[in-house]
């Protein structure tokens, strides 16, 4: 009798699954990364400012920064720059980008036209920087820690969502904004 | 007008499905007559319904009707009449009209052969797939309606994803469906068997034809679907383990199985709640298939625009509808015992590996496909699988189960006496191993260790196939549809093992930087790239290559393969050009412009490859003939020995 | 009928023969390594590792920016003389697991990789039962079977 109910028993299981699946599934895009907890990949690139001087990240270690990869090629870049803009006025983690498999030239234009939100750029013309940080998909955004830990990261454009409720509670002494 | 016509005639053939399955359920419950009598009505105003909703939603793309929404997503005035047709189900609510539509035509298909069940047992059949029907409608109509307006209506449409203008597309579809939901008329049979609470061994004979026919038909759309690939893809695969085509695939490979349970269950009455699960899990698997492809659960190349609510909707059906079958069978099933015995080596056992085997093949790839939800579930993380997992895992239930068919196919019923033809069976088995040898090594001269163990399986099942037609033949013995159907089947199994095991050892492929004028030298083959040129079309435009291939000296195929822009959607596709050269495909595919004339190009040689798509045709008409034969129209109701719940069953004459 | 059913069959022929038509964009990858072993490797690691971007898509196939600048990554380890488990290691440390088509054997892992073998035990027991079951119920009465027996 009991081998009868054995289908059903599964199939119950199987639901279960798939409901967990379906409540997952806005997520599905975003892999977890295996560089939260571990040190920040070193880089050492040209400034886009100033392509005689270089950008070494040991000179980021000491303080908070978010780190945030983008292109002008990239459309959703486009569409997180008024946030990056909030979270550069708001002055309390500071931007350092990583303009990738993009043109100087260009690059340069785009911020002068729509602001810089960025304390320094970075620039990775071969994209092997972009590869030590597990990068698949601009934009994408790592908060790292004085100690030169990558706590969080974000894929996707940032929105003011994810600055307020996730980012800036991961900043000690920064309690979550207001909306 | 003719959207609102359209989506009028969903609304009423909602009601109507609605009715079919209410007057279909609950009348033989009651024993009302007339109420069954109003079923087969309500099956024909469901199909008018849903041909007017069709013809509708079809008339607005070949009209250019761009104020419906779901046309100006997936059409354009350039897009050539045909793929305008074909349009309809090119993204998912036109995927679901589609649907209903094949629905609604088995069930009228199994109204019209209704006439000689019992009435009672037919209304039943009927009553759950109006269930079905139901649960589709509502769900077009409340999540994915088709007919939906713009308000104003767009210029103009933005145009059918360039993947999808091609041949095999028109056809592949339907076809595919039509296998689909086909097995929602076994789930029928066998849902109505389980609601009598009783299971006449007629059920099976009944049940026979459309089930082999569905099966022939998700046969051929599979097959479809992976000729489809080859082209489209264009880098020569034809099988990816995509969840979509898993999707197709677990039902089949259980359909396989529930064909040859109705066979155990029609001659002697065993299997029979094997056979009724095969036939709740076949159909469900469609329906899981469904579930997945919709939801937004799992990541795929060619699954539909995700969205959990939807997702939310189909598992509720699922619920009700696979829960319910599965909580009847939980309840009916205990009572349909049999006492009939079968020595080891008997058909019986056979085909009881046969089914096992398939059941453990179609939970691998299920456990595989599913791998990434059920890790998340389970928080184990992320864990996706890919061919690299399911090519071990199923080779390790096919490879028994492939070595078991020649002897299986040759074993009597209940006896299997295989002892008086263990001379034959060794004979064909050592010509198959003299002949894979000879192919093997003979033509392509190397190969892995499994090449001529697949390739002599494949020989040994044709010759093992063609053992017992033969020997009719030689005595002048009648040799029924049925049994040739079956022959012809299991030939065509064997072409496409031999096919698969060529295909996967003797791959030539590589990629080369040419020069216009310089050539490459890939297999027996020498390919001249000759420049490329500026190419266009009724809707694209781009750049096309000439490569003339020879093959010592004496020329074989000249290919033009070629990169293409679609002005619409801007997306930058490649066709490759494919030719055959003694049954070897040659492949060139275009690359990127390297710069100074150079261009890169990748080259293949594929031999056999047709093959499989020839074999499963074959298999496919092998079923179709099968179910043709004139035993499974002339059954009548057959006494039944396993009336009532209570007696056990005793074999029947 | 019989010219007819050969021009049949030769329409149909002629579809399995049809010139591919639209396809989609893929990578084609002429990176030629000297060594003929080293070239093997490579193709069988960009086969085996995925894009992450395009992620039903190995490295070799995908046209992605990012797939060829993995693919430059692994050609210039193996030049480097780096072992194709290091080259696994670098990818799976920056991209997780994922970035394997073949998932590595661990606790996390275990149950999709033995789930086929445990399933053919239970189908063989569930066949060893089914089949004892059914031999002792074998009687010696002339029941016949229907007459066309091979089917």
């Amino acid at each position: 009798m009991s081998r009868f109910l054995l289908p059903l028993a599964v199939f119950a299981l199987l639901v279960v699954v798939l409901a967990i699946g379906i409540r997952h599934a806005p997520e599905k895009d975003i892999i977890a990364s295996p560089l939260i907890g571990k040190p920040a990949p070193h880089f050492a690139l040209p400034d886009l400012a100033d392509p005689a001087h270089t950008v070494d990240s040991r000179s980021l270690t000491g303080r908070w920064y978010l780190f945030n990869v983008w292109g002008t090629w990239c459309f959703e870049c486009r569409a997180e720059h008024d946030t990056l803009l909030e979270v550069r006025n708001a002055a309390i983690v500071p931007l350092v980008g990583l303009d990738w498999k993009d043109d100087d030239g260009e690059a340069r234009a785009w911020l002068a036209q729509l602001g810089n939100p960025y304390q320094v750029v970075a620039v990775d013309h071969s994209g092997r920087a972009a590869i030590d940080w597990g990068v698949y998909g601009a934009p994408e955004t790592f908060l790292v820690n004085p100690q030169g830990i990558v706590v969080y990261k974000y894929v996707g454009p940032l929105t003011h969502e994810v600055w307020t409720h996730d980012i800036l509670p991961r900043v000690p002494g920064h309690p979550v904004a207001g909306s | 007008m003719l959207p609102e016509l359209g989506q009028f005639a969903l609304i009423l053939a909602l009601l109507l499905a609605g009715l079919q399955a209410f007057f279909g359920i609950v009348g033989p419950m009651l024993g009302r007559e007339r109420w069954m009598a109003a079923v087969t009505p309500a099956v024909a105003g469901q199909f008018v319904m849903v041909a007017l909703a069709a013809g509708c939603l079809i008339a607005a793309f070949v009209g250019n009707d761009f104020s419906v929404a779901y046309v100006a997503d997936n059409s354009n005035s350039a897009l050539p009449l045909f793929y305008r047709v074909s349009a309809l189900w090119g993204a998912h609510e036109g995927s679901l009209v589609l649907w209903i539509l094949l629905l609604a035509g088995w069930t009228v298909a199994v109204a019209v052969g209704a006439g000689r069940l019992p009435p009672r047992f037919a209304a039943r059949v009927l009553g759950v797939l109006g269930v079905v029907s139901f649960g589709f409608l509502l769900f077009t109509l409340a999540t994915s309606n088709p007919f939906l307006r713009l308000d104003p209506p767009a210029a103009d449409g933005a145009d059918l994803n360039p993947i999808l203008q091609d041949p095999a597309l028109a056809v592949h579809p339907p076809i595919l469906y039509t296998g689909y939901v086909g097995f929602a008329v076994a789930f029928a049979f066998a849902c109505a068997a389980m609601l009598e609470g009783r299971m006449d061994q007629s059920w099976a004979r009944w049940t026979r034809p459309w089930t082999t026919v569905a099966w022939a038909f998700l046969t051929c759309g599979i097959a479809l679907g992976s000729f489809w690939a080859y082209y489209e893809l264009g880098w020569g695969g034809f099988w990816f383990w995509d969840p979509v085509e898993n999707a197709s695939f677990m039902p089949w490979l259980v359909g396989t199985a529930l064909v040859h349970s109705l066979a155990v269950t029609d001659k002697r009455g065993l299997f029979k709640s094997w056979t009724l699960l095969l036939a709740i899990l076949a159909f469900s698997l469609s329906m899981l298939g469904t579930f997945l492809v919709r939801s937004g659960v799992l990541v795929s190349v060619h699954s539909f625009a995700a969205d959990p609510r939807r997702g939310v909707f189909i598992l509720a059906f699922l619920v009700v509808m696979v829960g319910g079958a599965l909580t009847l069978y939980a309840w009916r099933a205990p009572r349909l015992r049999s006492t009939a015995g079968f020595e080891l080596g008997a058909r019986e056992s056979f085909l009881l590996f046969n089914n096992v085997l398939l059941v453990i093949a179609a939970a691998t790839v299920f456990a595989g496909t599913l791998a990434p939800l059920i890790s998340d579930a389970l928080k184990l993380g992320t864990l996706s699988v890919g061919a690299p997992y399911f090519n071990p895992t199923f080779m390790l239930s096919m490879l028994p189960l492939l070595s078991l068919l020649a002897l299986g196919i040759n074993a009597g019923w209940k006896r299997g006496r295989l002892k008086d033809k263990e001379r034959t069976l060794l004979l064909t088995l050592l010509a198959a191993a003299v002949l894979a040898c000879a192919v093997v090594f003979g033509i392509y001269a190397h190969g892995k260790v499994l090449t001529p163990v697949g390739v002599m399986l494949g020989i040994w099942i044709i010759l093992a196939s063609l053992v017992d037609p033969l020997d009719r033949w030689r005595r002048s013995l009648s040799l029924p549809r049925a049994v040739l159907g079956m022959t012809v089947a299991h030939v065509g199994l064997g072409l496409a093992v031999i096919a698969l095991a060529t295909v996967q050892s003797f791959t030539v492929e590589r990629d080369v930087a040419l020069a216009a004028g310089a050539s490459a030298r890939v297999g027996s083959y020498d390919f001249r790239f000759e420049g490329v040129r500026p190419v266009e079309g009724p809707n694209y435009g781009g750049t096309g290559a000439l490569v003339v291939v020879t093959r010592g000296g004496a020329p074989v195929a000249i290919l033009t393969p070629q990169k293409r822009q679609y002005w619409v959607q801007r997306q930058l596709t490649s066709v490759t050009s494919i030719r055959m050269s003694r049954g070897n495909n040659l492949l060139v595919a275009l690359g990127d412009d390297l710069g100074a004339g150079r261009w890169s190009l990748r080259i293949q040689i594929r031999p056999l490859v047709s093959l499989i798509w020839l074999a499963a045709l074959i298999m496919a008409v092998g079923g179709t003939l099968a179910a043709s034969d004139r035993r499974y129209r002339t059954e009548r109701a057959r006494e039944s020995a396993t009336a009532g719940a209570a007696r056990p069953a005793i074999q029947s004459p | 009928m019989r010219r007819r059913l050969t021009r049949l069959t030769g329409v149909l022929l002629a579809a399995l023969l049809v010139v591919g038509a639209a396809a989609t964009a893929y990578a084609v990858d002429p990176t030629q390594l000297s060594d003929p072993k080293l070239q093997a490797r490579y193709l069988a690691l960009t086969h085996e590792l995925r894009c992450m971007q395009c992620q039903n898509e190995s490295l070799a196939d995908s046209p992605v920016v990012l797939a060829a600048d993995l693919r430059a990554e692994v050609r210039d380890m193996l030049l480097a003389g780096k072992s194709d488990d290091e080259i696994r290691a670098f990818m799976v440390a920056r991209y997780g697991d994922f970035i394997l088509f073949r998932p590595r054997f661990n606790a996390r892992t275990a149950w999709v990789w033995l789930a086929p073998g445990v399933l053919l035990l239970v189908g063989a027991l569930v066949c060893v039962r089914v089949l004892r079951q059914r031999a002792a119920l074998l009687t010696d009465d002339s029941d016949p079977v229907e007459e066309d027996v091979q089917t």
